[in-house]
């Protein structure tokens, strides 16, 4: 087992053609995840890759039975490309997409939950079940299979970590970018159930930044409903308040999102935090 | 982006929000002929993007338009927190009776908006939330169905505003709301919403902050930019799409990704070095963004080494590595560099830099603690 992702899924992706989507797909396709379907309006009937484009959502799950969505849609066309998805009766999308309007992402979020849908990202890495299945853009050599669970607002960071924990002899179930965005689908806590039930994760690294106060509420979760042991590590101590920094979630404002806050949350919630990345295996043992 | 008062106040009138009469001036000359044209007392009001103007001595009264003239030659001669004022607001003076603070934000944990209102006006709101909170309402707004009226009465009522300006608090909440998803806001704030001695409601002062990702779509907005309010380094930056952030060390940071950025900036200071910048140069930059990166980051006297950390996913190691020879030969710096290079084509990124003076590192700690080592010894 393994979270969200694994050799069952039939993945769809939205903006295929485009030069991400294709460089990614071809990168997905030869980790050996099954990506079934294309959608690129305007381009149903060609065939990519060996994979098959449609005009639209609905008829790419029709005729492949794709289970789950992958969008590399420019911002300004994500929204709709995702309430097509759901409204083909999808459960799992996943948007790279970067650059995305807060406002937009308010009534997208807001949709998708009343549809029952689970939302990863956007402005995310998306998903690496070592071994199985890559839904997104993680750097797939960098991973082994194994039994640490990954949650992270940060991509690069991410794979900082996985590098670190597989250069340590410790392989990932799976590594879960959740995106850097102030308003997102899936979150800390989401993830940290899930890996909590999986059988096959039996520790987890959740790296987060400034901003908000997502980390905070992922450590009053552990602290009342953790069974597994978690190593966290924050990012954006020597950030300045008031400043953005690259991620649009990761700014200290009127005093709220500071990393010491985060490190003493969770500090208080037994979890240990590293004080730099490359720390994080020795903290796992 | 953050708007000056004057624009934000023109986005409330067109959205039906009383407003002061009043114009913008960038001479103490046109500041006396606006306060002529108004009559009477007005207000001399710096327009720069920072807070508490008012206490650093940035708004003044004045009494006639040679008092105006003389008020507003010293508020554009003046610097506050680092900033040059080169314009005035002259507004008519309002006859205050009691200041109320209004605004609309994002509530990033709710995934709503917020709408916020306290009958505590003309203060920082986040100074009242740790001196008053209880004198702070807030109403969440379901983003698909936009504000109700009786949300706007749930608020009037919360905060004891009298029932004779209801119509006119209802007016300027449906105002505040639309100019706030109008033009995609972070924050549209009224502060203060003052009700004059002659019973009306207007917006004295106001400020807007847009949603950078959303300025594609408004491009009248993304005109009113002011780049006299940021660092000629800040304007470089967005114009190569980098995300860059000046800090106050000596130690330049290029990095791609923002979390690892951040993460390189605290395993420097980790290591007893401080970060002279943040700066993500994004997922797949080509060569002359590299250059551009560190072109920036060089522009900073006081940086005494940089350390530049890749781990390529999207990101190609190469291209990094021609960015960087190709800056090299165009700054003829000095400074020492120190390079870690991870990922995506690793090996010809390195064997390019092999003939550059570089200082090369394998891990994070390793290239930190070079980078900070070069920098003592620089200094």
């Amino acid at each position: 087992m393994s979270i969200l992702v694994n050799k069952d899924t039939r993945l769809l992706v939205q903006g295929m053609t485009g030069r991400e989507g294709l460089f990614h797909t071809k990168q997905m396709i030869a980790y050996g995840t099954r990506v079934v379907a294309g959608v690129t309006p305007g381009k149903g009937g060609e065939w990519v890759e060996g994979v098959p484009v449609f005009d639209t959502v609905k008829a790419a799950v029709d005729s492949t039975g794709a289970n789950c969505a992958i969008l590399f849609v420019p911002a300004r066309f994500a929204p709709d490309a995702m309430y097509e998805s759901a409204d083909a009766g999808l459960k799992l999308i996943v948007t790279i997409t970067e650059n995305m309007p807060v406002q937009d992402m308010m009534r997208v979020r807001q949709y998708l939950d009343q549809q029952g849908v689970r939302l990863v990202g956007p402005n995310c890495p998306g998903l690496l079940t070592p071994g199985e299945a890559k839904v997104g853009i993680i750097p797939g050599h960098v991973a082994r299979p194994g039994n640490v669970g990954i949650v992270a607002r940060s991509g690069t960071l991410t794979y900082e970590v996985i590098q670190a924990l597989t250069a340590s002899g410790m392989g990932q179930s799976t590594c879960v970018g959740i995106g850097g965005d102030p308003v997102k689908g899936m979150n800390f806590i989401d993830v940290l159930e899930l890996f909590n039930a999986d059988p096959l994760t039996d520790r987890v690294v959740l790296i987060g930044e400034i901003g908000g106060n997502d980390e905070e509420q992922a450590a009053d979760y552990i602290a009342d409903h953790m069974t597994k042991p978690v190593v966290a590590f924050i990012a954006g101590q020597t950030a300045p308040p008031g400043k953005r920094m690259g991620h649009a979630g990761a700014i200290i404002e009127g005093g709220s999102g500071l990393a010491a806050d985060k490190i003493k949350a969770l500090l208080a919630a037994n979890v240990r935090v590293a004080a730099h990345p490359e720390e994080i295996p020795s903290l796992l043992r | 982006m953050k708007l000056h008062e004057y624009q934000s106040k023109l986005l409330f009138a067109k959205n039906g929000i009383p407003i002061p009469r009043g114009r913008v001036a960038a001479t103490a000359r046109e500041a006396r002929d606006i306060a002529s044209e108004l009559g009477g007392r007005v207000v001399i009001k710096s327009q720069v993007l920072v807070g508490g103007r008012g206490k650093a001595g940035g708004i003044r009264l004045a009494k006639s338009p040679s008092d105006a003239e003389d008020l507003a030659t010293q508020v554009l001669s003046m610097t506050i927190k680092g900033l040059p004022v080169r314009k005035v607001l002259v507004d008519e003076a309002a006859d205050i009776h009691k200041e109320i603070y209004f605004g609309i934000t994002n509530d990033r944990a709710a995934r709503r908006p917020v709408v916020i209102a306290s009958s505590e006006g003309g203060v920082e709101i986040e100074e009242v939330a740790r001196t008053d909170p209880d004198k702070i309402v807030r109403e969440h707004i379901d983003p698909a169905l936009g504000l109700r009226d009786y949300e706007i009465r749930n608020i009037a009522l919360a905060i004891e505003l009298p029932r004779e300006h209801w119509r006119a608090f209802e007016k300027i909440a449906h105002g505040l709301y639309n100019t706030y998803t109008q033009t995609d806001a972070t924050l549209a704030e009224i502060n203060p919403l003052v009700i004059t001695g002659d019973k009306r409601l207007v917006a004295l002062d106001g400020k807007i902050v847009l949603d950078d990702n959303a300025l594609y779509r408004h491009l009248d907005l993304a005109e009113m930019r002011d780049l006299d309010e940021e660092s000629a380094q800040e304007t470089e930056a967005r114009k190569y799409g980098l995300s860059y952030v000046k800090l106050d060390g000596e130690i330049g940071c290029m990095v791609n990704g923002a979390g690892l950025a951040m993460g390189t900036m605290d395993i420097v200071k980790l290591f007893g070095g401080a970060p002279a910048n943040f700066l993500d140069i994004g997922g797949g930059a080509q060569a002359d963004k590299v250059t551009a990166a560190l072109r920036i980051i060089l522009s900073d006297p006081k940086v005494r080494a940089v350390l530049i950390n890749i781990f390529g996913g999207i990101t190609r190691c190469d291209e990094v590595a021609r960015g960087i020879i190709a800056a090299l030969a165009e700054l003829k710096t000095h400074v020492p560099m120190v390079v870690r290079l991870v990922g995506t084509n690793e090996a010809e990124g390195r064997r390019l830099l092999a003939d550059a003076n570089l200082i090369t590192a394998a891990s994070l700690a390793d290239a930190a603690q070079k980078a900070v080592a070069a920098a003592q010894r620089a200094g």
